[in-house]
């Protein structure tokens, strides 16, 4: 804890902590004193002075994090510095090649898969990508695949199993794309094929949401042994601006449908839908790339290693018996139809 | 069980048709007209069709118990678990709506306990088991008591041997129960996988609309998928399709016939040939495996 909080330190001194999220403006203004305070000399009161400074706002953001809702959840999680994938990646596998395309029409990029080294074994990534320039989130599509992505996903998942390597997915999308050509190309039979083939796989799955887990496109990722995700993430059913269009019409209400379908990371693992959360560093992930991969990393091992200790066939079983059991519902008192 | 529609046609003498400027309004159960010529259909003729316009042959939605009666031998439909039924898992509240109070608005409108209808029964004979969606409970969308009904059916027919046939009508999952509702796309994926693993077929039928988390589940997985003509069959939907790409969509995109042209599928059946379609593949099916004996 105590080197957290130097690390937190040091992020303010160089100006790397941004608060720009509307939620975080009673922060703003810390912020700008403690560079002020850096600025003036360097005398021993005032270095008391900024010392104390730095501890009360990172004591403020902490507490502000801690108690985000789940609008604000959402805010994070699409936060323009969050670490994508290609951050994780990079920062947690000394070496990575991607491979590419789904051996029938096309190389979708908002898939990003390929063999890794992590912590010296062999995983095979499948991830979701955004995009952080405008130029990258196009060439990206923003992180929602096309059947092609999905197909390609498949295609490695096949390849990690027949090669018995673990499969890791980083889930971070808005959704599959809805557009009139992937309706076309069979998106709902490509995300369909991808839930069957997790349900079955021969090799331990562990999929994070690390931003965004929105809908069928990050669900045709996440069927695994160990659903993990990053605290200040989100997976919901549907976007909450098109959760709100589909119940009330109305896409201003998206703050207060993503309150009522309770999305947020802390919500999810109360209902014991995932399994664990991954802590980000304070004041989330955008502010330190190095330490939320360092986090990440820490409990993919583990995770990883767990599953290990199972047999294919226990490890089968264990994820047919987790899905299964979720939804819980009520015996009514029959009624009679007319 | 199923609404004895000849009697209640019978004592309703003539049909009314009232003149309102500028709409006419028909009373219930009479007179219905077709969204697709306009033709207006006595209630007991297109009933007689099997819900057929007689004219341009729009199929009409039907309710599930309607399409079991149409699908399967008579008497021979016996249902299970009638009774499981939606437990709200989020408590959901927020404005204009309150879930559990709208589940029993629409229990008691439709006269069931959720969006869809289990149990098993024979075709010519040949036993299978079948999970029938009906599109006015909420919009046929998938809960927590959907799914767990979807997979019950599946493990049913797992347990004694025979195929399956899903009939989706869906808007999709059911946003009142968020991630529960997500999740169960993922359940009955993996008992489909199971049903796989059984060597035992599964036949899914696409009938208006199928759309959403259901059609990017066990709708597409299906070892045979055959839809009825003019359905509705996408993913996103044409409302999220045609806002999102600023385009207006094409007549018939997006449509049962359209997803035939695309290979998506292997069938488009009317309703009147649906039956022996079902037998045949029954019969085909209960062959296979058998050749090497």
């Amino acid at each position: 804890m105590e080197q957290r909080n130097t690390k937190f330190l040091l992020e303010i001194r160089s100006k790397k902590v941004s608060y720009d999220l509307d939620f975080e403006q009673e922060l703003v203004a810390a912020a700008e004193k403690i560079r002020e305070l850096q600025q003036e000399g360097n005398d021993g009161a005032s270095q008391q002075q900024l010392e104390r400074a730095i501890h009360d706002l990172h004591a403020r953001t902490k507490e502000l994090y801690a108690h985000l809702t789940s609008w604000q959840t959402v805010q994070v999680a699409r936060h323009k510095e969050r670490p994508y994938a290609a951050d994780y990646i990079s920062l947690m596998c000394y070496d990575f090649m991607e491979l590419h395309g789904d051996r029938a029409f096309a190389d979708d990029h908002a898939i990003l898969a390929g063999l890794g080294k992590l912590a010296g074994n062999t995983v095979m990534f499948v991830c979701q990508q955004k995009g952080r320039s405008m130029q990258e989130k196009q060439y990206h599509n923003y992180g929602m695949p096309h059947p092609e992505g999905y197909r390609k996903a498949y295609r490695l998942m096949s390849l990690a199993e027949k090669f018995n390597i673990p499969l890791v997915c980083l889930i971070d999308t808005p959704g599959a794309f809805p557009g009139l050509e992937d309706e076309e190309r069979g998106q709902a039979g490509a995300i369909a094929a991808n839930l069957l083939l997790m349900s079955r796989l021969r090799v331990p799955i562990v999929s994070v949401v690390i931003g965004e887990g929105g809908s069928g496109g990050a669900l045709a990722l996440s069927v695994a042994d160990r659903l993990l995700m990053l605290e200040h993430s989100v997976y919901t059913v549907a976007a909450p601006e098109a959760a709100a269009s589909i119940l009330w019409r109305d896409k201003s209400y998206a703050s207060a449908a993503a309150d009522a379908m309770r999305i947020s990371a802390r919500e999810l693992l109360g209902m014991n839908i995932i399994d664990e959360l991954v802590p980000e560093p304070t004041g989330g992930a955008h502010n330190n790339h190095c330490l939320a991969a360092g986090y990440l990393k820490e409990v993919l091992l583990k995770h990883l290693d767990e599953l290990e200790r199972y047999t294919v066939d226990e490890l089968l079983e264990k994820r047919y018996q987790k899905y299964r059991a979720i939804g819980a519902f009520v015996r009514a008192e029959a009624l009679v139809a007319s | 069980m199923v609404p004895d529609v000849a009697v209640e046609v019978a004592e309703q003498t003539e049909a009314i048709v009232e003149v309102q400027r500028p709409r006419i309004i028909f009373p219930k159960n009479i007179a219905v007209k077709c969204p697709q010529c306009r033709e207006i259909l006595y209630e007991r003729d297109c009933r007689r069709n099997l819900k057929v316009c007689p004219r341009c042959g729009y199929h009409f939605k039907l309710t599930a118990y309607e399409r079991i009666e149409m699908l399967t031998d008579a008497g021979s439909f016996v249902e299970v678990d009638s009774d499981i039924a939606s437990a709200d898992p989020l408590h959901f509240v927020s404005q204009a709506q309150i879930y559990q109070e709208k589940l029993a608005k629409e229990q008691q409108k439709v006269s069931l306990n959720e969006a869809v209808v289990i149990g098993h029964a024979t075709i010519e004979n040949l036993p299978l088991a079948l999970a029938i969606m009906d599109f006015r409970f909420i919009g046929g969308s998938m809960g927590a008591a959907v799914g767990e009904k979807i997979t019950r059916c599946i493990e049913l027919a797992i347990e004694w041997h025979i195929p399956v046939l899903i009939a989706s009508a869906s808007g999709g999952a059911r946003m009142q129960e968020g991630i529960y509702s997500l999740m169960q796309m993922a359940k009955t994926s993996a008992a489909l996988s199971r049903l796989g693993e059984a060597r035992l077929p599964f036949f899914s039928l696409l009938t208006d609309p199928t759309t959403g988390g259901v059609t990017a589940s066990f709708a597409m997985l299906g070892d045979v998928i055959i839809a009825e003509p003019g359905a509705l069959v996408c993913f996103a939907g044409p409302r999220v399709i045609e806002q999102f790409m600023h385009v207006q969509l094409p007549k018939g995109a997006v449509t049962a016939e359209f997803v035939y042209q695309h290979g998506l599928i292997d069938a488009v059946v009317p309703r009147h040939e649906l039956r022996q379609t079902l037998a045949r593949m029954l019969r085909l099916y209960a062959q296979a495996g058998t050749w090497q004996e």
